[in-house]
């Protein structure tokens, strides 16, 4: 980073503060009543206050736990399909054609259905998690394949390379990008749903916490959680960023 | 010819027809499936007493004034911040720190303050509805030609005539994308806000039908959301291609 941005980034931080500062001074002069509008010294006592003697952090690992789980469940499963379909023209124009339809079904509304199956439990939140989650990777992990550049192709049968290795060392590497970007979507796909899920089912969770803060008017708290879920959703999208870049590394090093 | 159009509908077809057998043969008792031709009566049913359109109607009525409402701020923004590198960069961290937060986890927030009912539910949407259309109306204007910009500065237009006669004509056709994107998101909170906590609209109907253990009406509420997020998408992409032809379809891979 070389000075001019390093200025610019602490001026946006200045900005920030000053936001922040804003807030404090709507909350301290009570323009929006304290019951709704915790002043964010309230809302940081109250996190601090969380984590040192509450059970905040429980609820976090609960968040944590269910969108990892979910999410990677639909990792696996969503690139394994999409190979399998992206990689075979048969499966392309009779499957994914049905696929494309059910894309812009609302993923929540799987939610009943689910609950009816399984009842109000972790396995239930876990399956619609995995459920949401895995439309934009399977979808891209299509497209990735369907998009492989042809001539790669050509050299596998010239080398006479069986399938699974030209899934594994043409396919897949080649699809990366476009399976990454994916997986980056679903991501926040999967924390929306865990919060719903958690909100529905009362599973341990930051969702939970959230509604019961609001139900019993704890406004600190309530901000506490959502101070929280929005630092989950920015540090699990830095880290993906990193993962991308790591991964990908060889590609813009071959451009 | 008419197997490379059948093609799409065989596999689903083929799933139905085997789901119907063998919930007859097997005379299906269940809370959570249904067969397909009693989910056609249920949603027939449904359509006849016309309940399904009156919380259609309040799903899209709640969307819509979300999406034009968050829409109109995100646009605003983004313009401003396309247009203006410093106001972008000095607004940075506010913004990066703000959009990662779940809409979701915004409803226990507007519960307390607006209750239940279109208010609660329009913040919401209207929150999820500003980013995409802020970023990427950002995208649109600074990709804008700079000989565009140029010219309005030898014209000497002002910033009001700049933006109003440049600026959004030029990005129009990714803003309409955008504007589409948006409109499926808004639809997506709008249910997903209904089914976890606001008795309005297709999602709680299909919350209802879900706890009154009605199976085959769950599934009927299920494949009409799924009938109107697909017909919205259709809509939108008509639209999209009849107002700006191959223009939008510019830089828009999805």
């Amino acid at each position: 980073m070389n000075r001019a941005a390093i200025l610019w980034r602490v001026a946006s931080i200045l900005v920030a503060a000053g936001f922040i500062a804003a807030w404090q001074l709507v909350a301290n002069l009570k323009l929006v009543s304290p019951v709704f509008l915790p002043g964010p010294d309230r809302a940081w006592t109250a996190l601090v206050r969380g984590f040192s003697s509450g059970d905040l952090a429980s609820k976090l690992i609960g968040t944590l736990e269910h969108m990892a789980y979910g999410w990677l469940a639909a990792s696996i499963a969503g690139i394994a399909l999409g190979a399998l379909i992206g990689s075979s023209k048969l499966m392309r124009a009779y499957v994914a054609p049905s696929l494309e339809f059910l894309r812009p079904l609302p993923v929540s509304a799987i939610i009943p259905v689910a609950i009816a199956m399984l009842g109000l439990t972790q396995g239930m939140a876990l399956f619609v998690i995995a459920f949401g989650a895995i439309w934009p990777i399977m979808l891209a992990t299509i497209h990735g394949f369907a998009a492989v550049e042809p001539r790669l192709y050509e050299v596998a049968r010239a080398l006479q390379m069986s399938r699974m290795a030209v899934i594994a060392k043409i396919a897949l590497p080649s699809a990366l990008p476009d399976i990454l970007a994916g997986m980056r979507l679903s991501l926040t796909v999967a924390l929306i749903l865990s919060v719903v899920c958690e909100i529905l089912a009362g599973l341990d969770g930051l969702g939970h916490w959230v509604l019961l803060s609001a139900r019993a008017f704890r406004s600190a708290d309530l901000f506490a959680g959502v101070i929280l879920l929005g630092a989950t959703g920015y540090l699990t999208s830095v880290a993906m960023s990193v993962v991308e870049q790591r991964l990908l590394a060889w590609q813009a090093a071959a451009r | 010819m008419t197997l490379a159009r059948a093609k799409p509908v065989l596999l689903p077809a083929a799933a139905l027809l085997a789901f119907e057998l063998w919930a007859r043969l097997s005379h299906l008792q269940s809370d959570s499936l249904a067969p397909p031709s009693a989910i056609v009566v249920a949603l027939g049913a449904a359509i006849g007493d016309l309940s399904i359109l009156a919380a259609t109607r309040d799903t899209l009525f709640a969307a819509f004034v979300g999406l034009a409402a968050g829409g109109g701020i995100g646009l605003m923004l983004g313009v401003a911040f396309g247009i203006s590198r410093p106001l972008d960069r000095l607004m940075e961290v506010t913004i990066e720190a703000i959009r990662p937060i779940p809409s979701i986890a915004l409803l226990p927030i507007a519960l307390i303050s607006l209750g239940f009912g279109y208010r609660m539910e329009i913040v919401i949407v209207a929150f999820a509805c500003v980013w995409p259309m802020l970023i990427l109306t950002r995208a649109a204007v600074r990709s804008i030609e700079p000989r565009l910009m140029e010219v309005s500065r030898a014209l000497r237009l002002s910033p009001a005539q700049r933006i109003a006669k440049i600026v959004i004509p030029a990005a129009l056709p990714r803003i309409f994308v955008a504007f589409r994107l948006s409109a499926g998101i808004a639809l997506i909170v709008a249910v997903t806000v209904e089914i976890a906590i606001n008795p309005l609209g297709l999602g709680a109907g299909i919350m209802l039908a879900q706890q009154a253990l009605r199976a085959d009406l769950m599934l009927a509420y299920l494949v009409w959301i799924g009938v109107i997020g697909y017909a919205l998408n259709i809509l939108l992409i008509a639209a999209q291609r009849r107002l700006f032809g191959r223009a939008a379809l510019a830089g828009d891979n999805t």
